[in-house]
């Protein structure tokens, strides 16, 4: 009998993954929440993208053939994995957050969890002004809308993702006014060799990268290496930001503050996987908190793989390796099968790129710019001083006396600073409920069942 | 192409296809809710933060980041 | 006299707090943390809505009156890291559908008749009582004393008290006991012995363990509820509004999944939804037919919470007892040992008069009501689980 492979996420991970899968002969589903696939790599739209955003465009038109054999599910937002008693998948397919989707429930032999990861931005005094937003989301809008956030935008975080951002705002019409980089350039040269942004053996990533670095010295955009956006200031927008420099901790310098105009920032200190189903799903996490895969990336539930951004940041090529891997172990396939030999080959180069990344960590010092009253939690606008009134108290005693955490987006934004600043794990990515349901959704589920019963 | 949205009473026309918060950015509003007073619009753009959500079509809590704007569709702020 | 109370949920921390202000040298012992468990689980419920005649009811209608003082006492000292317990008389108001309305009636006049207040609303009173209320709810009756608290922060309020006036707080599990001449001189932790003249377990759905390991008998079982929380909105609940037949559900020993609706706002803006009753030990799977089964009879009774978002979901494990009693007072084999547990659904609702009555076991100061009904050598507590 055919195996029937469940994939959730059409990214890099998950495409990779169903392309392989149906080369194994599985019957392969695909859920992804985005009304096109892609992910947020190929976040693309016919009429609204810049062509020249459109990386490995060929890789991603073969990998769009997939939709083709496979059945995929567009909208379909997952709010539920079951696997006690084996694989069920629970979505709802329709327009993102409307009220009368359609139930879609997916039993299936296997799964491939590729959810992939969000932008983690650090909190800034200032950072709830509108005109401030993630490096991911000027990336998206950028992609898929072809809109800007202001005319003249500060970048600033850590990691190489900052490049193709800024050149991204620059394409869809924006200025970038400078790109600021945490790490300083001894650190980046320790991590990356003599030559940033270029690596042997990932020849397609540095290609990229050199094209993006060509791109800001073309449009004499400033680099700044070792320094840090400690403010953001205006009076209900964006007005100005501080630039400062940061020491190997990122703790910022006194006596080196700057400021530079702009009317929007756009902040990425790098990424935080989406782990929710794979932690409903059971799967074991590592300390550093991705989903522990082996070398098939089977995670520590049976049937169950992981591949991308959430076993690990590596970036799109990484994930389209692991995908690959995934995808055909998922359907059966072995690892000593010559079909899979060629992806088993390019995860271990792209391995050593995703190690370099650890050059962008985020230093521990960066807790110095913050203000006592600085929100943490958006949603719910808890401030710093708010959190150390709890410092002495059980992380969930804190959550729920403060309620950081507990708002609209379920910790997802703020729960890894809250744990740094509590220093205290708090399990916010384990989350009952994975995507939005609305009640009358859920009611319909029930009223569905006690027909078929009847 | 172009599709028309109603915000705050007032009609804005935004490019086919583009997201509510594409089409709102597109006619220069930059925030869209009140949270605890201050204004947010679009934060994470991905649909994970939950800062852009109005009310569509008589709906609260739609990211207009993840929605399609569709013509005729009438948004309104959120505020808590 | 030093005494060891087992469990920092809220029965634990009124127990804490009632033996402190009565004199006792008290270390509260948790394997896990303050309301880590039941009490951060549940809706903070404190209702005499719920309670037929007889000394549940009895120990309802004291407690309701002791949570108004005692909520205001901890929330005149506000202090840093101390939260409120955001107690709210909200009042409860209860529906009935078609037929239901007649036996809803009947049960409330068996209510007034013990000094509850019970008010029959027409069907235009409920809609100005609630006026986002289903078109086919027919009648109601009004609660005004049912009240709510934030269950974690009254819980951890309450132990914030206690610590202030003398206690001690740690953080160990209970692993053994020590015995002398029949009576129990302390216990085994992970983190040492912890000598005791008394100790009072207050393990919740745990209590029944804890009995064991500590030479006693107490049949409590786990019974698994489950609550809905949707995305903060505009206050459109303004009551504890219930679906009759939740009073059916609470009175049950059927094992099977039951729910009956149970809606209400909180001070964060979310609306909560309850609830479920199902005994299926400490088991987290199968999850979905409970959620939606609530999800259902919820837009049965408010229609707009359809378009409204769910924003989480919780559950917890109640302590249950075949009778649907308490369990307050001194075990029937182990001199020195006591049990505050089984409150099941209520146990917010009646910690502080439980704890007072744990005071009068220990120490002999006065019991707020009789003792007798609630004493865990009662028959049919003392049967294996």
């Amino acid at each position: 009998m055919t195996r029937r492979v469940a994939i959730l996420g059409a990214g890099p991970a998950g495409l990779a993954a169903a392309e392989a899968a149906l080369s194994a002969g599985a019957d392969v589903v695909v859920l992804d929440e985005g009304e096109r696939i892609g992910g947020q790599y190929w976040r693309h739209h016919e009429q609204l993208t810049d062509r020249r955003m459109q990386h490995q465009h060929a890789r991603f038109a073969r990998l769009g053939r997939v939709a083709e054999a496979a059945t995929v599910h567009r909208e379909a937002s997952v709010w539920r994995v079951d696997t006690a008693h084996g694989i069920r998948v629970h979505a709802l397919v329709g327009p993102a957050d409307g009220s009368d989707r359609e139930a879609l429930t997916i039993d299936a032999d296997a799964l491939v969890i590729a959810t992939g990861a969000h932008d983690r931005a650090l909190p800034v005094p200032g950072w709830t002004l509108p005109g401030v937003i993630t490096a991911g989301a000027a990336q998206a809008l950028a992609k898929r809308d072809g809109a800007i956030v202001g005319e003249r935008t500060v970048v600033a975080g850590s990691g190489p993702f900052l490049l193709p951002v800024a050149d991204s705002i620059a394409l869809a019409g924006g200025s970038v006014a400078e790109v600021v980089e945490a790490a300083g350039v001894a650190a980046i040269a320790r991590g990356w060799g003599r030559a940033p942004w270029q690596l042997a053996g990932v020849a397609g990533k540095a290609g990229e990268l050199a094209q993006y670095a060509g791109g800001l010295l073309r449009r004499r955009t400033p680099f700044r290496f070792g320094q840090a956006v400690t403010r953001i200031h205006g009076q209900g927008h964006v007005e100005a930001v501080t630039v400062q420099h940061v020491d190997a901790q990122w703790r910022p310098v006194a006596g080196t503050e700057r400021t530079v105009t702009c009317d929007s920032v756009a902040l990425g200190h790098g990424f935080t996987p989406r782990l929710e189903a794979a932690i409903q799903a059971g799967c074991d996490l590592s300390p550093e908190r991705f989903v522990v895969v082996d070398d098939r990336q089977a995670t520590s539930v049976a049937s169950v793989f992981a591949a991308g951004e959430v076993t690990g940041i590596g970036g799109a090529d990484t994930a389209l390796a692991e995908g690959a891997v995934a995808g055909f172990a998922a359907a059966g396939g072995s690892l000593d099968d010559r079909r899979i030999s060629g992806a088993v080959r390019a995860r271990k180069r792209m391995h050593a790129f995703a190690t370099r990344l650890a050059t962008h960590a985020i230093g521990p010092g960066w807790t110095g710019w913050l203000d006592e009253d600085t929100i943490i939690c958006r949603c719910e606008s808890v401030t710093r001083a708010r959190l150390s009134e709890y410092a002495a108290a059980s992380s969930r005693a804190m959550r729920l006396a403060t309620r950081a955490g507990l708002g609209a987006c379920q910790g997802r934004t703020c729960g890894r600073t809250v744990e740094t600043l509590i220093a205290a794990d708090v399990d916010f990515d384990r989350r009952p409920v994975l995507s939005s349901i609305r009640i009358g959704e859920l009611a319909r589920l029930h009223h569905a069942e006690h027909k078929e019963q009847e | 192409m172009s599709v028309r949205i109603r915000f705050d009473g007032e009609e804005i026309a935004g490019r086919d296809g583009q997201t509510i918060a594409g089409v709102l950015l597109g006619a220069g509003r930059r925030s869209w809710r009140l949270a605890g007073g201050a204004e947010r619009g679009v934060f994470c753009g991905i649909g994970v933060c939950q800062d852009c959500v109005v009310t569509v079509n008589g709906i609260e809590n739609v990211r207009a980041c993840q929605r399609t704007a569709l013509e005729g569709d009438v948004v309104e702020r959120e505020a808590r | 006299m030093r005494t060891v109370v087992i469990g920092a949920g809220a029965v634990g921390a009124a127990c804490a707090l009632a033996l402190t202000e009565a004199g006792a040298e008290v270390i509260v012992l948790d394997r896990a943390g303050v309301a880590a468990e039941t009490s951060s689980r549940c809706e903070g419920n404190i209702l005499v809505s719920d309670k037929g005649p007889g000394p549940e009811a009895d120990l309802a209608i004291l407690a309701n009156r002791t949570w108004r003082e005692l909520a205001k006492r901890l929330d005149d000292e506000p202090a840093p890291g101390r939260p409120a317990t955001e107690f709210e008389a909200k009042g409860g108001v209860v529906v009935a559908f078609g037929a239901g309305a007649g036996a809803l009636e009947e049960f409330a006049a068996t209510q007034r008749a013990i000094g509850i207040r019970a008010v029959p609303v027409s069907a235009a009173e409920l809609r100005e009582l609630e006026p986002h209320l289903s078109d086919a709810v027919d009648a109601g009756v009004h609660y005004p004393d049912d009240a709510q608290v934030q269950p974690s922060l009254a819980t951890q309020a309450m132990l914030a008290h206690a610590l202030r006036l003398g206690a001690e707080f740690r953080i160990a599990e209970v692993i053994g006991a020590r015995h002398a001449h029949g009576r129990i001189t302390g216990v085994d932790t992970s983190d040492g012995v912890v000598e005791a003249d008394a100790v009072v377990n207050c393990a919740g759905p745990w209590a029944g363990a804890v009995a064991e390991l500590l030479g006693g008998r107490l049949d409590i079982r786990p019974r698994r509820g489950v609550i809905l929380v949707t995305t903060p909105m505009r206050q459109r609940v303004f009551h504890k509004v219930y679906d009759a037949d939740y009073v059916g559900a609470v009175g049950s020993a059927d094992a099977a999944l039951q729910t009956s609706t149970v809606v209400e706002s909180t001070p964060a803006g979310t609306v909560l939804i309850g609830s479920s009753r199902e005994r299926v030990g400490f088991s987290a799977e199968d999850m979905l037919p409970p959620l939606a089964e609530i999800a259902a009879k919820a837009t049965r009774l408010f229609p707009f919470l359809a378009d409204t978002m769910l924003l989480r979901s919780y559950f917890g494990f109640r302590p249950y007892t075949p009778d649907h009693l308490p369990a307050i007072g001194e075990d029937g084999d182990v001199a020195g040992l006591f049990h505050a547990a089984g409150h099941e659904g209520a146990g917010i609702g009646l910690a502080p008069t439980t704890g007072e009555l744990i005071a009068h076991a220990v120490l002999g100061s006065p019991a707020p009501l009789d003792p007798t009904p609630f004493l865990p050598t009662r028959a049919g507590l003392r049967s294996a689980a």
